[in-house]
């Protein structure tokens, strides 16, 4: 019901029908997408981060990926490059493929019965679809930050010392070594160093989710990926995940499927823009913000549909 | 009352009768049940209590007992030191408490380790198919089979063991463990073993599917999220699956076993014992334990009774004195079903409040 909408709107936005939006709001919309580059050209400077967009080392190289559900075909032909250090944000309507491409660069979407692909995604170089490549592995260098938090039924400590316990850590001292770095990479340190050892569950949803980005980076990934990560919090916990992943980015590569547009502008340093399971144009933020080259695009991010 | 006349209606009052008349017959239904039970517990416990109305004795007949064993009830201290005796004032249920609780324990230990095994082979490995369709749509069925039948199944693989051994040369099989050795009679015959994998037969099916839904409980965001940590498929069902699932399991397999040691019916065809002098590896309280340690290890072959086998055969008994006798054997096996099914309960509560997913 939802997508055959969608796809209406979509011929109309191929033949240039500019729907009930008048002009002059696009152009309030592009403003202000300029604006918030602006706000974050000046955070960055003042944070001494190294600019956007100098650092071309490819981390994940997709070359020609379609991706099926069964029959159904979930992603088409899709082929990008997502820079080290740097985040990358995907954007676009519901169902269009950006979560099935997002899971597809850890090999997730293997629990799913049904799936196959064809293509290649290169991690450094390396096929990780390739058959003597160990998805436990890859896992664990590619970590993964669901929508909803997930903490697991234990102790706040236990959740975090869970990914390095498996994969055979079992010095209790670095244990928690492992444990105090990364709560305090995840910005949540001070608030539970004193109560470890209390249930995950209680606390609240944003440290949560705080937690579940902790626990990530407890396996030492090289790269963080982040689905929807701050869809389900409010304002200030959306504000603290997104001031952690900017913090992140100086270490890991990120990549984070976002429904906020103004989110993805805000936090991200290349932005893909995906469209029934097509991507449709990527391009640094800035960029595909403010001058977008596919009508698409502008009409996505000026609200024409999605 | 006067009612205003727009409001009458034809057979208004009637229909009222009707509907008050089908509430007091539900009532009632209920009510019939909570009586029977009350009566039944009263009778019992009271017959537990006290002994009959003496008989007016014939002349010269022993009057051993004396004034203490004629003021202490059927169900008394004495009751759980003895064994099964002639004189229906000695007779206790010892031998037959130790037989029940070696089951329990026997029981437990045999269908945990296959019930929850197969649990986690259908929900966590096999893949949906008609096999496993097949699996468990006979899963169900079992469960729902008469015990007889599996007191012949158990009959013919435990205690007659197909066979295999023929009368006249059943064998000892001399197990040598690292410092001790274990006599295994071969078959089995009518020993706890045979008794306790008859009865582990019989509650499989109720573990298995208790422990598959405890599994399918477990939201799959938890499994998801331990795969995605590098966790492979039996590191996420060990440290996550299992031990979200355990209060679930738990529950399963006590009410599995309440069910298993009020069982009598497959314990009396397999052939146990209903008058036995002696306790499993002559463990007959926890000290022997320790100064007897070689009895844990012959206990599963010695020959056995059950509670609820004593009980039958006290109520089988021509003296008036043995049925109190059963109505005290019959307190005990309801006192230990209350309080396994109350920890089952108790385990429900326990992590119903505990775990908010």
């Amino acid at each position: 019901m939802t997508s055959s909408m969608t796809m209406d709107r979509t011929t109309d936005a191929a033949t240039g029908f500019l729907g009930t939006r008048p002009e002059g709001s696009r152009m309030t919309i592009m403003q202000s997408f300029s604006d918030l580059m602006h706000q974050r050209q000046e955070r960055e400077t003042h944070k001494r981060t190294r600019p956007v967009e100098t650092e071309v080392v490819a981390k994940l190289d997709v070359r020609n990926l379609n991706f099926f559900y069964g029959e159904k075909q979930a992603l088409f032909d899709v082929s990008m490059t997502i820079a080290e250090r740097s985040v990358t944000a995907f954007i676009g309507p519901s169902g269009c493929g950006k979560s099935t491409f997002l899971r597809a660069l850890n090999r997730m979407n293997d629990i799913i019965e049904g799936a196959r692909h064809n293509g290649t995604v290169l991690l450094e170089g390396q096929e990780i679809y390739a058959p003597d490549v160990d998805v436990v592995a890859l896992r664990k260098r590619v970590g993964m930050v669901f929508q909803k938090s997930t903490p697991f039924p234990k102790s706040i400590f236990d959740n975090v010392a869970y990914g390095p316990k498996i994969a055979g850590q079992r010095n209790r001292k670095a244990l928690s070594e492992i444990v105090e770095q990364s709560l305090k990479r995840a910005a949540l340190w001070d608030e539970v160093k004193d109560r470890l050892q209390d249930s995950a569950l209680a606390l609240s949803g944003g440290q949560q989710q705080r937690l579940c980005i902790a626990r990530a980076l407890a396996t030492n990934p090289d790269v963080l990926l982040m689905d929807e990560p701050a869809s389900a919090l409010d304002p200030a916990s959306t504000a603290r995940i997104e001031d952690l992943i900017f913090e992140l980015k100086q270490n890991y590569t990120i990549v984070i499927v976002t429904h906020n547009m103004q989110q993805a502008a805000r936090i991200s340093d290349r932005t893909a823009f995906f469209f029934q399971g097509y991507l449709i144009e990527v391009d640094a933020t800035q960029k595909l913000f403010t001058t977008p080259t596919k009508k698409q695009t502008e009409d996505y991010i000026t609200g024409k549909f999605g | 009352m006067s009612v205003p006349p727009k409001l009458q209606e034809p057979h208004l009052a009637r229909r009222h009768r009707i509907g008050k008349a089908f509430e007091w017959l539900c009532c009632g239904s209920t009510w019939f049940g909570i009586v029977v039970l009350g009566v039944l517990l009263l009778s019992v416990g009271w017959k537990a209590m006290t002994w009959p109305a003496p008989k007016a004795k014939p002349a010269g007949s022993p009057t051993a007992s004396t004034e203490a064993q004629q003021l202490s009830p059927p169900l008394s201290k004495k009751f759980f030191t003895n064994y099964h005796s002639r004189n229906p004032r000695e007779a206790g249920l010892l031998s037959a408490l130790w037989g029940s609780l070696w089951l329990t324990v026997l029981v437990a230990l045999f269908s945990v380790p296959i019930g929850v095994g197969s649990a986690v082979y259908l929900e966590e490995y096999s893949i949906e198919g008609r096999l496993k369709r097949l699996i468990q749509l006979n899963l169900s069925n079992l469960a729902g089979v008469p015990s007889i039948v599996y007191a012949l199944l158990g009959m013919t693989a435990f205690v007659k063991m197909f066979g295999l051994f023929h009368k006249d040369e059943e064998k000892t099989l001399v197990v040598n463990l690292l410092f001790t050795t274990v006599d295994v009679p071969l078959p089995f015959d009518r020993t706890l073993i045979s008794g306790a994998l008859t009865l582990t037969l019989l509650v499989l099916p109720t573990v298995i599917v208790a422990s598959q839904e405890a599994l399918r409980a477990v939201p799959s965001s938890i499994r998801i999220a331990s795969y995605a940590l590098g966790a492979t498929q039996w590191q996420t069902i060990r440290h996550q699956v299992i031990p979200a699932a355990m209060p679930g399991i738990m529950t399963g397999v006590i009410l599995a076993l309440s069910r298993a040691i009020g069982e009598a019916a497959p314990l009396m065809l397999i052939g146990a014992l209903t008058y036995v002098a002696y306790t499993p590896g002559d463990i007959s309280n926890v000290s022997d334990i320790f100064k007897n340690p070689q009895g844990l290890l012959d206990a599963p072959f010695d020959k056995f009774t059950a509670i609820p086998l004593q009980i039958y055969q006290w109520i089988n008994q021509p003296k008036a004195e043995y049925s109190h006798v059963a109505a005290a054997g019959i307190v005990v096996l309801l006192t230990i079903l209350l309080l396994m099914n109350t920890a089952a309960i108790l385990i429900r509560h326990r992590f119903q409040k505990q775990t908010r997913w």
